[in-house]
């Protein structure tokens, strides 16, 4: 894409100039008296520089594909083509400068492109992402049968074949983690939430908000570590060992605590902000009826912000579910199909990275299954996010 | 007919003082709101707060059931009695004084609930309906007096929200009722609301009178005329004029009173 560069350079010194030279023309065109005009001058200014941009963008954008698919490279003729393209616009809409012109409508036109062009790239995306996923996985499941990655209570992977890919095991990991750390995380970051936004003052608040939020940005690797070297020991030494159930110190039990204690700003952060957007009317209502701001909060307060609470919910089960650092530091790395919160257990993300790292041929079942893993995981999140805009939708209109 | 005159002839006669204000300044941050207010609001009577937009009527109002108190920046002094008790005395758990004090706001606040649960709401807190089947007639009671009844009676289940802002006026007026207060504060509670539901809506608090003192806010002079008993003139944070609402409207004291209630202060 080298070679591109400069045609793109001047097509935005040309955009700039076009700018300058559509507003003096329209100014030009009016006579003194801009009233005239049916655009005002910065419209067809707008409209010209968009005019000269957009097009050649385009034409790079269509180029950037085509050259992915069929290995081109960008030529000399090539940037001649995206010369004229702006070149062209700039003088169609200078010269489209009359009194009476649309302006206006054009550069809302060009505008309202750009922003449907910026919306689709993210869905574009998901849509990239699934289909490369896809693929693998059709190649996966051409190896290896579909039932047994499904409904196999097994996971023993063998380089040299034969191996147990069952997913029942690192999904299980991957549920029992996540649950334990939504069980610490919702009820601790929802009351401290309610505590900041209800009850704490303006000074306390100012002060204690930011501090939980500094939970959400130590690496998670640090959380990882946490629990390697205190929070496993800990729990083994207080707990699993006293009770018989175990002597390791690597357990779900370690990572979904800890887990739970990175989630703990999600749900507050976000829970305060949308209980804070309950009008305070509606706190008065409640209060002037002579009920005790407890009764306020559980019986308005939080029913009208539950919507939002239940996406700030899923928005921290998502991110328990595709956490890795922590559990393979915390929980290990053995693929278990097991009750006991005391054991070490894994899941789904870590044997992603773990099926994928040190030097293996991107052929095999064995390497392949992380592509049908990662899928699942995706199907299961998707899943998760369309229940949460079912219920969010359903309660709202209900309650709006 | 003679009833009705003999029954005015006994409240004017039996006059006890429910609420007693001495002194009473309030302060929102730098903005003295309430300079001074004395003022004895009769039992079983209904009295009007008047005066232009942003004379303090609201916020005296919310000092009588100290709604106030949420609002961090208000500082509220003096005295105000209800009954004999100081309301303001440390003593005084205001949630249980709101439960006794009841108010409909100056804006329609419906919870977003059901329509039966919003009137249900407060019977249910305060454990007043024993069953179902005495909830189910507080709620048609409540609103039936606040002549909502008839929209209402199809779609109990409805949400409160989902009403017309008139509709929800009358909403929170029955559920304020539904609590069953002995002083309900009314804070412009037919600004809202048609001819035909104003009506009922004074009619209402004409019942209400004998069992209640009511206080209401009102832009309206007419209303202020027909409703009420005693009328209270508020101008610039100070209560300019109290007495009975005939000798206001007809033979104010005050010259500011008198240019309000002729349109030319407002
Ligand atoms: N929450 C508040 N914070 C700060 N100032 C307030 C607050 N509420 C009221 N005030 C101020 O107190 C004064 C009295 O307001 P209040 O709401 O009592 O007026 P009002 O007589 O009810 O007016 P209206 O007829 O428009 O409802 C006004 O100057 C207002 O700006
Ligand atoms: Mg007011």
């Amino acid at each position: 894409m080298q070679s591109l560069t400069t045609p793109l350079l001047l097509i935005f010194a040309l955009a700039v100039i076009g700018y300058f030279l559509a507003k003096s023309r329209a100014l030009h065109v009016a006579g003194g008296d801009i009233r005239t005009l049916v655009s005002l001058p910065n419209q067809h200014a707008l409209n010209t520089a968009l005019s000269t941009i957009v097009p050649p963008a385009a034409a790079v954008l269509l180029f950037a594909l085509y050259a992915r698919l069929t290995g081109g490279e960008p030529n000399w003729f090539f940037s001649l083509v995206i010369l004229g393209l702006g070149v062209t616009g700039c003088a169609l809409s200078l010269i489209g400068i009359k009194t009476d012109s649309r302006a206006r409508t054009y550069a809302e036109r060009w505008i309202l492109g750009l922003l449907i062009f910026a919306s689709s790239i993210a869905i574009l995306t998901t849509i990239g992402i699934v289909f490369s996923m896809l693929f693998e996985t059709f190649n996966f499941f051409g190896q290896y049968d579909w039932r047994d990655f499904f409904f196999s209570l097994s996971w023993s992977p063998n380089f040299r074949g034969n191996s147990d890919l069952g997913i029942i095991p690192l999904l299980w990991g991957t549920l029992y983690v996540s649950f334990i750390a939504l069980l610490f995380a919702v009820p601790i970051g929802l009351f401290a939430a309610i505590y900041l936004s209800e009850y704490a003052g303006p000074r306390l608040r100012s002060i204690a908000k930011p501090a939980i939020e500094v939970l959400a940005g130590i690496p998670t690797i640090v959380y990882g570590l946490f629990a390697l070297i205190t929070v496993g020991p800990l729990l083994r030494d207080v707990f699993a060992e006293p009770m018989g159930l175990g002597q390791s110190a690597s357990s779900v039990m370690t990572a979904g605590l800890v887990m739970g204690i990175m989630l703990i700003p999600f749900v507050s952060s976000l829970s305060d902000d949308i209980i804070n957007a309950v009008p305070q009317a509606m706190r008065d209502g409640s209060l002037g009826l002579g009920a005790t701001p407890s009764e306020t909060i559980r019986q308005v307060v939080i029913p009208a912000a539950l919507p939002g609470i239940v996406g700030a919910v899923l928005l921290a089960a998502s991110r328990a579910i595709g956490e890795t650092m922590i559990v393979v530091l915390g929980a290990g790395a053995a693929a278990r199909l097991s009750l006991n919160p005391f054991e070490a257990m894994t899941t789904v993300t870590v044997k992603i990275v773990s099926q994928l790292t040190g030097d293996t041929d991107f052929a095999s079942p064995e390497t392949l299954v992380a592509f049908a893993l990662g899928l699942t995981l995706f199907v299961i999140t998707l899943g998760l996010n369309v229940f949460a805009l079912y219920i969010v939708r359903k309660y709202r209109e209900q309650y709006e | 007919m003679e009833d009705m005159v003999h029954v005015d002839r006994a409240m004017s006669t039996e006059q006890d003082i429910k609420i007693s204000a001495k002194g009473v300044q309030v302060h929102y941050a730098d903005t003295h709101a309430i300079r001074d207010v004395d003022v004895d609001i009769d039992d079983k009577t209904v009295t009007a707060f008047i005066g232009p937009s942003g004379c303090g009527k609201s916020t005296f109002l919310r000092c009588i059931n100290r709604m106030n108190d949420t609002i961090d920046i208000a500082r509220v002094t003096g005295d105000i009695r209800i009954d004999g008790e100081d309301i303001y005395d440390p003593k005084v758990d205001p949630v249980q004084l709101r439960a006794k004090v009841g108010m409909v706001f100056q804006k329609p606040n419906p919870f977003p609930k059901s329509i039966y649960d919003n009137v249900a709401y407060g019977p249910k807190i305060h454990g007043l309906a024993r069953n179902k089947a005495d909830l189910d007639e507080i709620v048609e009671k409540s609103l039936r007096k606040a002549a909502l009844w008839d929209e209402a009676k199809d779609r109990l289940t409805a949400p409160g929200t989902g009403l017309s802002g008139g509709q929800q006026q009358r909403l929170c007026i029955a559920r304020a009722i539904a609590t069953a207060p002995e002083v309900l504060l009314m804070d412009e509670p037919c600004s809202a609301l048609d001819p035909i539901a104003t009506a009922q809506v004074e009619e209402l608090i004409d019942e209400l009178r004998r069992s209640f003192s009511v206080v209401i806010v009102t832009h309206s002079m007419q209303q202020a005329a027909r409703v009420s008993q005693k009328t209270a003139f508020f101008h610039l944070g100070n209560l300019v004029e109290y007495d009975d609402t005939d000798k206001i409207f007809t033979n104010p004291q005050d010259p500011r009173t008198e240019s309000y209630i002729s349109g030319r202060i407002g």
